[in-house]
């Protein structure tokens, strides 16, 4: 059996009404390379997913392939129940996709830009949906209202990133694409950008699909993680699920008598009942230490890596929601 | 309403922002005065000679001549020009990622070109006209005709601008296409009567628009009795609409073949790995 069908969500059987992306056995070959392999995984409403991976792993292929901007070479795709290869013009109205900027639209001024962009959705507005987002509050969202008047060469990397952002929700998406929205951001402005997807996914029920090297972001972002390494999705699961399901080892550290201890365990809960039956009152700064999402993930690539992926994969019980 | 004529609207919109920002732009409206400037003190050297076998000012011959110019290089330079940079630096995937983004982008760039094409002309036109005598500009017949002339030669340049502009990766490949019209420009009887070239340099300047947009402002703006200077001794309307129109027809037969073949392309990554090359460039 391969690895990616033991990933698939054992509900997913039938793409209801609540699947907003349905992927199934998606296969991306350049020239005799197999980019992807047989790919599968399902999003749901509101959903928060993050897509992890080495460099190469083909991430951005894939995010590609569902924003519409690359041909797959076979399986089933479904993006809002189309196929993003035939994705006509009022299903785009429903996407969002934050692109990397870099000098386009230089000479125009923030709010000019995302006016203009926002008035391209007007006819995609709809009672329960209007689109797009006013401008101002939308800048103010993005924490951006002092600069609206600036041009956008004028703005420093950090600001322009959020531009992107704001330009990629414009529209009110129900589904948001972020291909490392995060990149070259302070760690303010990193918080602020995580308080602004819980809000996206909170209060709008958007679903957004994301791709991060910072594994601490996904962790803190993601209901879902999703490992993609070789070609296929080797872990789906919560960061919870992951790091638990995973044998890595958890940290304990104590003080006794004014001496601080560390021991490592992978069983920490009988450790810690041990420590208190033995010392009792006398331990004290008790700390548990669980394996980070980082941990997990660097334990998945490498045992993947080093050819065990099939077993790496099977050690995981695929966690729905 | 439907949601293309909208698209389209929003284009109109974008071009109107965007010609506004070149405007209102000190290195833009350097990039449109500096040529003006330089075009008009090359025809006031030109002033004190006079059209071979004439008596008339060749000066002022050439003052229309450079107006034909004007629409042929601007709509071609500019299309192709803007296209490979804002392929290069994303404003075209930006538009991809937008609902009828393409469609209002290119029509943005229509009006932006064209824009841009009229202001170059005026800017030649207008000081041309206190500093030349013996222009005709009581004819209405004769404004009528510079009207056309230069939406013809809009479409029949634009276009294939375009079609450059999609073909090139690289917006220093596009020496590549302003050589070759620099070339065509000294052969295309602007700046002298072509009627004084080989008669295969003839030929070879009448297959091109910018010899028939020069002849077709000369048409315009010269006393009628010039003509008996141009080929055939004519100001040969009918040709110059014909040969205008082939270009424009060609043009807006390959133009969106390959501007939706460019545009399917357009991804996240490619755009990515230009910025990468671009960057290695600079540094």
């Amino acid at each position: 059996m391969s690895v990616s069908e033991l990933s698939v969500p054992a509900r997913g059987a039938r793409p209801g009404p609540d699947v907003v992306l349905d992927v199934r056995g998606l296969r991306m070959r350049y020239g005799q390379v197999d980019v992807l392999d047989r790919v599968d995984f399902q999003a749901y409403r509101g959903e928060v997913l993050a897509l992890l991976g080495p460099n190469g792993a083909g991430k951005t292929t894939t995010i590609e392939i569902l924003e519409g901007f690359r041909m797959r070479s076979a399986g089933a795709v479904e993006v809002l129940g189309v196929d993003p290869a035939r994705g006509a013009e009022a299903w785009r109205a429903r996407l969002g996709v934050v692109l990397q900027s870099w000098r386009d639209h230089g000479k125009w001024r923030v709010r000019e830009l995302l006016r203009h962009l926002g008035s391209y959705y007007t006819p995609y507005s709809t009672e329960s949906t209007p689109r797009p987002w006013d401008v101002d509050e939308l800048i103010a969202a993005v924490g951006l209202t002092e600069h609206a008047d600036k041009k956008l060469s004028r703005l420093s990397g950090g600001q322009r990133r959020r531009l992107d952002v704001a330009i990629g929700i414009v529209g009110r998406p129900e589904l948001l694409f972020l291909d490392e929205p995060t990149a070259g951001f302070d760690p303010h402005a990193r918080r602020e950008f995580h308080d602004l997807v819980h809000r996206l996914s909170d209060l709008d029920e958007t679903t957004i699909l994301l791709t991060t090297h910072d594994l601490d972001e996904a962790e803190k972002l993601a209901d879902r993680i999703l490992i993609l390494a070789g070609g296929s999705i080797i872990a789906d699961g919560s960061a919870d699920a992951l790091s638990r399901r995973m044998s890595t080892e958890a940290e304990v550290r104590w003080t006794r008598d004014g001496e601080r201890f560390v021991h490592s365990t992978s069983d920490a809960t009988t450790f810690v009942r041990e420590l208190f039956a033995q010392h009792g009152a006398a331990i004290s700064d008790l700390e548990v230490r669980r394996a980070s999402l980082e941990d997990t993930y660097m334990a998945l690539v490498r045992e993947f890596e080093s050819g065990r992926g099939d077993a790496a994969a099977r050690s995981f019980e695929v966690v729905s929601r | 309403m439907n949601t293309n004529v909208l698209a389209a609207r929003r284009g109109l919109t974008r071009g109107g922002i965007e010609l506004r920002q070149t405007f209102t732009n000190a290195q833009d409206l350097w990039a449109y005065l500096f040529p003006a400037v330089l075009l008009l003190v090359v025809m006031t050297f030109l002033r004190g000679a006079s059209v071979p076998g004439t008596d008339f000012s060749l000066g002022a011959m050439v003052l229309p001549s450079v107006l034909g110019m004007n629409v042929a290089f601007g709509g071609l330079v500019n299309a192709a020009q803007q296209l490979t940079v804002e392929r290069e630096d994303g404003t075209l995937l930006r538009a991809k990622a937008v609902p009828g983004g393409m469609l209002g982008y290119l029509v943005g760039k229509v009006v932006g070109v064209s824009g841009m094409v009229l202001a170059s002309v005026l800017l030649v036109l207008v000081p041309g006209l206190f500093l030349f005598d013996g222009l005709v500009t009581t004819s209405v017949g004769g404004w009528l005709t510079l009207g056309w002339v230069l939406l013809l030669g809009l479409a029949a340049t634009m276009p294939i601008g375009a079609v450059f502009g999609s073909l090139s990766a690289n917006p220093r490949n596009l020496g590549l296409v302003v050589l070759p019209i620099m070339g065509l420009i000294a052969i295309s009887g602007i700046f002298y009567p072509v009627t004084n070239f080989p008669e295969w340099l003839q030929g070879l300047a009448q297959v091109f628009p910018i010899y028939w947009l020069g002849l077709g402002m000369r048409s315009a703006l010269l006393p009628g009795g010039l003509a008996a200077a141009e080929i055939g001794e004519s100001w040969r309307h009918l040709e110059t609409v014909g040969v205008l129109g082939v270009w424009a027809a060609l043009g807006l037969i390959v133009a969106p073949i390959v501007l939706r073949r460019m545009a399917r392309r357009e991804a996240g990554s490619s755009v990515a790995a230009r910025r990468e090359k671009a960057l290695r460039r600079i540094s």
